[in-house]
């Protein structure tokens, strides 16, 4: 026989204290696990569904003039005056030190242009890269696949009368419609997209861009890092963030993260609070009790082992039930109530961390009643006195 | 015989709100090493306080306490613990038993703390204990299946599986009827005499204290006279 045995024994002796006991930890670890799934999961999702909120870099050439506005997003002049950037600029991108988190690199020139007598705005694409980059495109017909393919926004279709297939002569060149945008409520909807290269043909532009929209991600680094990097690969140049879209959702998700933290602390305070008030009257309850093992020759030392052991194995149980409880419910919760399309799984590190913090807490909690119990004057305890 | 225990000019004054309460005036005492010694006296008048100043578990307000000429309590809590473990063997007023441990598992308990033997032979220790008490049968069971004559066996048993020299013991017959209570009594001689241990026992059973050798009486905190009986 062993203290552990004693322990144990009382522990299933007094089940209904061994349950409060365990429920009161049990509910703070799963609580803390839960935030910390849905917070890890919400991060995740974010993540991976950057690259629909478009471009977070803009890139056009220094200006003095005014700014014009494209796609909700403030730009340069991108008047004929200013230098205009290149092709080769475009490339120096994907060389920066955080070259890994650049997602997208959209190159454009924008031209205004006789389209059949009207006078509409050309944008030259790489239509891989801007189709990669607006997901929310939605449209009627196929993807372009010639260099003389054409996407018209919505309200350029209607002014220009012109349906999927139908032909339209640009600055006196032949191009084809192969699509027609849904309507976007932003500028795009009056735009006409051509490929890149015959955009910079028919302008007389070989190689020339007017803007670089780059989607990038850094997830340990800030996006004004990539920003900083970017300018000095294009001193020319200036480099925007498009902060809005990714730090808005940043921000909810720092918000929640910290309402996470608090409320964890908070749960975990009143499991720390049940852990020391189960433990207290526990350690009352036995005083007689520890009276005999003082008498026996236990010393305190023996008495605060056997208290903590109980702390222990009731902490390990609610840490590894905890863990279960909390990954299920964030299970359940992340697609119904935050809309996660994240799964979430088991995680490893999850389980250490909730049995690491339940038995801390468990133990911090018994430390008091545990030394309380130690400390019993025996004489007393057995009413000698 | 040599003088195993001396309880020397021990003083003990509990401090109140109300002032200190002399319990014990000044005792000089010695029991030699194997007697078999009853203290007898009424409700307050100090027996108890002596036991436990006895047991290691109540430091005198005066006076000291020599067990095998070690002063007891000059020693730190620590090695106090150690020494009542080592040395005393109680059996309390009440039947003190751990109500969820086994007949078994209570007289273990002494030896849970032991290192220098297996858990192996710490079971098979505990179970010879209990078959020489006669309990054998029984080792299995909670305390509240057993008799109280059977409880108060379960103490004997627990205070000798460490077999300590020095036997203590409190009230031992005090809720027992008188058939079982002589019975009880009868295991305390087969103890002291068999086993040549040392037993201090505390009881205001004049029955139960015919079966010492030297019956100690006190009253008011003093020791008013003391009878050597014929066992």
């Amino acid at each position: 026989m062993r203290l552990s045995h004693i322990s144990l024994s009382n522990l299933k002796r007094r089940k209904g204290k061994t349950l409060f006991l365990a429920l009161g930890l049990l509910i703070g670890i799963a609580t803390v696990v839960t935030l910390l799934s849905i917070t890890q999961a919400m991060k995740e999702d974010i993540n991976k569904k950057l690259d629909e909120f478009g471009a977070n870099i803009v890139i056009v050439p220094k200006s003095d003039n005014l700014s014009l506005s494209y796609g909700g997003v403030t730009i340069s002049s991108v008047s004929s005056e200013v230098k205009e950037l290149s092709e080769e600029d475009a490339a120096k991108i994907r060389t920066i030190k955080n070259k890994e988190n650049i997602n997208i690199v959209a190159p454009k020139l924008l031209g205004a242009v006789d389209a059949e007598g009207k006078r509409a705005l050309l944008v030259g694409v790489l239509f891989p890269d801007e189709l990669k980059l607006k997901k929310w495109w939605e449209w009627k017909g196929k993807k372009p696949s010639n260099s003389n393919d054409l996407i018209l926004g919505s309200e350029a279709a209607k002014k220009l009368r012109k349906k999927i297939s139908e032909k339209l002569r640009i600055n006196g060149e032949e191009f084809r419609v192969v699509a027609v945008l849904k309507e976007t409520g932003s500028q795009e909807d009056g735009l006409i997209f051509a490929d890149l290269k015959e955009t910079q043909k028919l302008l007389g532009k070989p190689g020339s861009i007017s803007l670089i929209e780059v989607a990038a991600w850094c997830y340990s680094c800030p996006i004004e890092e990539i920003v900083r990097q970017t300018s000095q690969v294009l001193p020319q140049a200036k480099v925007s963030a498009v902060k809005q879209v990714v730090q808005s959702k940043m921000y909810t998700l720092e918000m929640f993260s910290q309402f996470s933290i608090v409320l964890s602390l908070v749960v975990l305070f009143i499991g720390s609070l049940i852990v020391l008030t189960t433990m207290m009257s526990s350690v009352n309850e036995r005083t007689r009790e520890i009276g005999i093992f003082r008498a026996i020759g236990y010393r305190k030392s023996h008495i605060m082992k056997i208290i903590l052991l109980e702390a222990l194995v009731v902490s390990l149980a609610s840490g590894l039930l905890g863990y279960l409880l909390g990954t299920s419910t964030a299970k359940l919760l992340a697609p119904k109530v935050a809309g996660l399309s994240v799964a979430i799984g088991w995680n490893p590190l999850l389980v250490i961390g909730a049995v690491g913090l339940a038995i801390l807490i468990g133990l911090l909690g018994s430390l008091y009643p545990a030394w309380r119990a130690s400390h019993l004057d025996p004489a007393q305890a057995l009413r000698f006195i | 015989m040599e003088k195993f225990i001396v309880v020397e000019k021990v003083k003990k004054i509990y401090h109140g709100p109300e002032g200190g309460v002399q319990a014990l005036r000044q005792i000089d005492l010695t029991v030699d090493e194997g007697e078999f010694v009853a203290i007898m006296g009424p409700s307050g008048s100090g027996k108890s306080t002596l036991l436990s100043i006895i047991g290691a578990m109540n430091p005198p307000s005066e006076g000291r306490l020599l067990v095998d000429e070690i002063d007891i309590y000059g020693l730190r809590q620590e090695k106090l613990a150690d020494f009542r473990h080592e040395y005393l063997g109680f059996v309390f007023q009440e039947l003190q038993l751990i109500p969820y441990l086994t007949a078994i598992e209570n007289v273990l308990l002494p030896l849970a703390i032991s290192n220098n033997i297996s858990s192996k032979e710490k079971w098979q220790l505990a179970q010879e204990v209990l078959e020489k008490i006669g309990l054998g049968d029984k080792a299995r069971r909670l305390p509240s299946q057993l008799s109280g004559g059977e409880q108060e066996r379960v103490a004997i048993a627990r205070a000798i599986v460490s077999d300590p020299p020095i036997l203590l013991a409190d009230e031992p017959t005090g809720s027992l009827d008188s058939k079982t209570g002589e019975e009880i009594m009868k295991l305390f001689q087969i103890l002291n005499q068999e086993e040549q241990r040392t037993i201090i026992m505390v009881t205001h059973n004049r029955e139960a204290a015919q079966f010492a050798q030297r019956v100690i009486l006190i009253r008011d905190g003093e020791i008013i006279g003391e009878e050597r009986l014929k066992t």
